[in-house]
Order: structure tokens, then sequence, then C-alpha cells
């Protein structure tokens, strides 16, 4: 486990713009292109039974604190809303935020290329392992544990929604379209992002 | 070998522009290609590669690596993963810088405030999903259910919560109950 830039990011005083986006961010320099590389990739190798954005948030939000749960939940919705699959654009997000261009590139590579290469070997191996019942059953088990980190990563992201109707009607339609409907989730994004960001817009200037 | 590398390219690097969230949404069509169309595996082949890839630690759609990698060896995963995953690698980038740009301004937050329940519904539905196709009846209901109390709750390492369902999965299973 590397923690190593972890333990004693505390007590310097941390510049807060009031907006959270400084949150307990460590100081330049203690964040390398490496350290992240090897963050991304150790959870990309060992996220068994998926939901790997909750485990960016276990690791980067509630682990290290180098990121607010705002900036985290902003980068998780443009993930899922922009094309691509949501954990690469996830990954590029949080290397940007905490080490510029060099951070996205590391979390782009940590994120995609290790887990690749188990994945070719695997099915080079694939006839030792499968015909091992047991590993079958474990895996069952991790899928069942890891759906702690994608249920408790989708009651955060309802939790910190504006106590407001309409994005609480977006999100159960939403919901309701994507599980229950099985409408193309394009056409979800696109229906429900434009008609959620074009209320969003309307009443901003309200609020200020 | 060249022309089978450009056929995979063309078979991906589209698919990676109209995937949105996990990447499950392609599936079908990944298998239409593969198999229908350039008959480059077997139904049951690809079968068994989609059981891999979901067996796999990292993500799902690493499964067009593993196609790659049969279809066309060390460079056939090698541009088969870069077409589904770099091409909309560059979308994000340039929406990252755009994004950090414009802080602040009120089309941003609007986005930023409009995107989110959309998104926070479309992780709950790929949950709803999960849990539906979770083995194990209520054995496995009962273990996600504790598991996340634990992530709410508690500081747990998240490698401790999977190897710790898996643990009890395979202790369920040792005692003929699964």
């Amino acid at each position: 486990m590397s923690k190593v830039t972890h333990a004693d990011d505390v007590g310097e005083p941390l510049s807060i713009r009031g907006d959270g986006a400084q949150y307990g961010k460590p100081s330049p320099g203690k964040i390398t292109s490496f350290a992240l590389f090897l963050i991304f990739a150790r959870i990309g190798l060992t996220s068994f039974g998926g939901g790997l954005s909750g485990w960016f948030m276990r690791e980067f939000v509630h682990d290290r604190h180098w990121m607010s749960e705002d900036e985290f939940l902003d980068g998780l919705a443009l993930s899922q809303a922009l094309p691509g699959v949501n954990v690469k654009n996830l990954a590029i997000w949080i290397g940007y935020r905490l080490h510029g261009w060099r951070g996205a590139f590391a979390g782009f590579c940590g994120i995609i290329f290790p887990p690749a290469v188990v994945i070719v070997l695997l099915g080079v191996f694939f006839s030792a392992i499968a015909s091992f019942s047991l590993t079958h059953v474990a895996l069952a088990g991790a899928a069942a544990g890891a759906i702690g980190l994608s249920l408790s990563m989708a009651i955060t992201a309802a939790r910190r929604l504006p106590r407001r109707v309409f994005p609480y009607f977006v999100l159960v339609a939403t919901f309701a379209a994507a599980a229950l409907f099985r409408v193309s989730l394009v056409w979800t994004v696109l229906i429900a992002g434009a008609l959620s960001i074009s209320y969003e817009y309307i009443r901003l200037p309200r609020e200020s | 070998m060249s022309r089978t590398l450009i056929t995979l390219f063309s078979v991906f690097a589209p698919l990676s522009i109209v995937t949105v969230g996990g990447g499950q949404g392609i599936i079908a069509e990944v298998q239409r290609q593969v198999v229908d169309v350039h008959h480059w595996m077997t139904h049951a082949q690809f079968l068994s590669d989609f059981a891999i890839a979901r067996l796999a630690p990292g993500p799902g759609s690493l499964l067009a690596t593993l196609i790659g990698y049969q279809v066309g060896g060390v460079p056939g995963a090698l541009v088969a993963t870069l077409a589904l995953f770099g091409p909309t690698a560059f979308l994000m980038y340039a929406v990252v810088l755009i994004w950090n740009r414009h802080e602040g301004a009120r089309w941003l937050n609007a986005l930023q405030a409009g995107l989110r329940p959309v998104a926070a519904g479309l992780i709950l539905a790929a949950v709803y999903v999960l849990v539906k196709e979770l083995e194990g009846g209520w054995i496995a209901w009962l273990t996600a259910a504790i598991a996340t109390v634990l992530v709410m709750k508690t500081r747990i390492n998240a490698l401790v919560l999977i190897a710790g369902g898996a643990v009890v999965f395979v202790l369920v299973h040792l005692a003929g109950l699964l």
C-alpha cells in the first residue's frame, strides 16, 4: 500500500479558496506522475468485481483527502456524460486535477495498460483457472462486496444533490430510463442532460 | 496482418464514441461485428472472452484488448485498446481543459449542476443492473448490503472489502449453502 505521501499532508496551511477546490490538496511536488500511475495501476489490478469509480472515490477522496467530494462528483458527472468508457474519463479528470497533463496521462495509462496485460494473460491461461470452480465462487463474492463501493458512491452522489424537486426528478427519470426501460444510454444522457442543464442555466442568475 | 489491424481499428474506434457509462452498452454490437460480420471467432469463443473480461480486474471494456490479442496478437491488442479508449480520451482531456479555464462561468455552473443528477441516476442504474446479475441469491444481497454499510460507516480498505466478499462466498460454498 503506497500511503507514503498521505501521512504528512496535514500540518501545512492550505490555501482554501472558499469553493473547496483546494480541499486538502497536497502541495505540488508531493504528487508525481509516477506515483499517480502506481495508484491507478494498483486499483486497475485489484478491482475485482467492478465498481472502479467507487474505488477512485475511496482512494482519492476518503483515504488520501486529495480531492473534495464535490470536485470528485463533478468529474464523475462529466465522465458519465461524455462519450467513452467512464472509468478512463474519470482517471483523466483525477489525474489532471492532481498533476496537470502528466497526471492525466499517468491516470489513463495506469488504469488501462496494466489490467490490459493481465486480461491477455488470463485469456491465455483461462482453461487452467476456469477448471477451478472455487475461482468462480470467489469472484461472485468479490462482485457482491464491490457493490458496496458502487452503491455508497451512488448514495453520496444522490445525497449531495441540492434539495430541490427538479434534480431529484431528473435522477429518478434517468434511473428509470436506464435501468427499467432500457432506453439507450446515449439518448438518456442527451435528453436528461439537456433538460437538467437548461433548467439549471435558467435558474442560476436568480440565486446570486 | 496490417489489414486486420486496420479492420480492428475500424470496428472499435466508432464504438468508442457511442460508449456511455461502463461500456456494457456496446457488447452486443462488438459481438455482431466480431462474430457475424468479420468471423474472427465463434459465438462460444466470444462468450468465453466475455466471461474472462468480467472475471479480470480493471475496466470490463478491456474485452476489446482480449479480442484484439486473439485476432492480431500483441499489435492487435494494442490497436483494439487504443481504438476503444484513445479517441474519447482526447475528448475528455479537451473538456477538462475547457472546464478548468472557465471555472465559475454561468454555463459551466449550469453544466455542473445539471449533469450531477443525471450521473447519479446512471450510477444507480448501473448498481441496479449489477445487483440483479449477482450470483448467490440472498447471500449475495446480504453481502452487498453489509459491504455498503461498511464503506459508508468505516474506513475499510477496498481490497479488504472485496477479499472479504470472496472469502464469505467460498466459506458458504464449502459449507454447502451455495
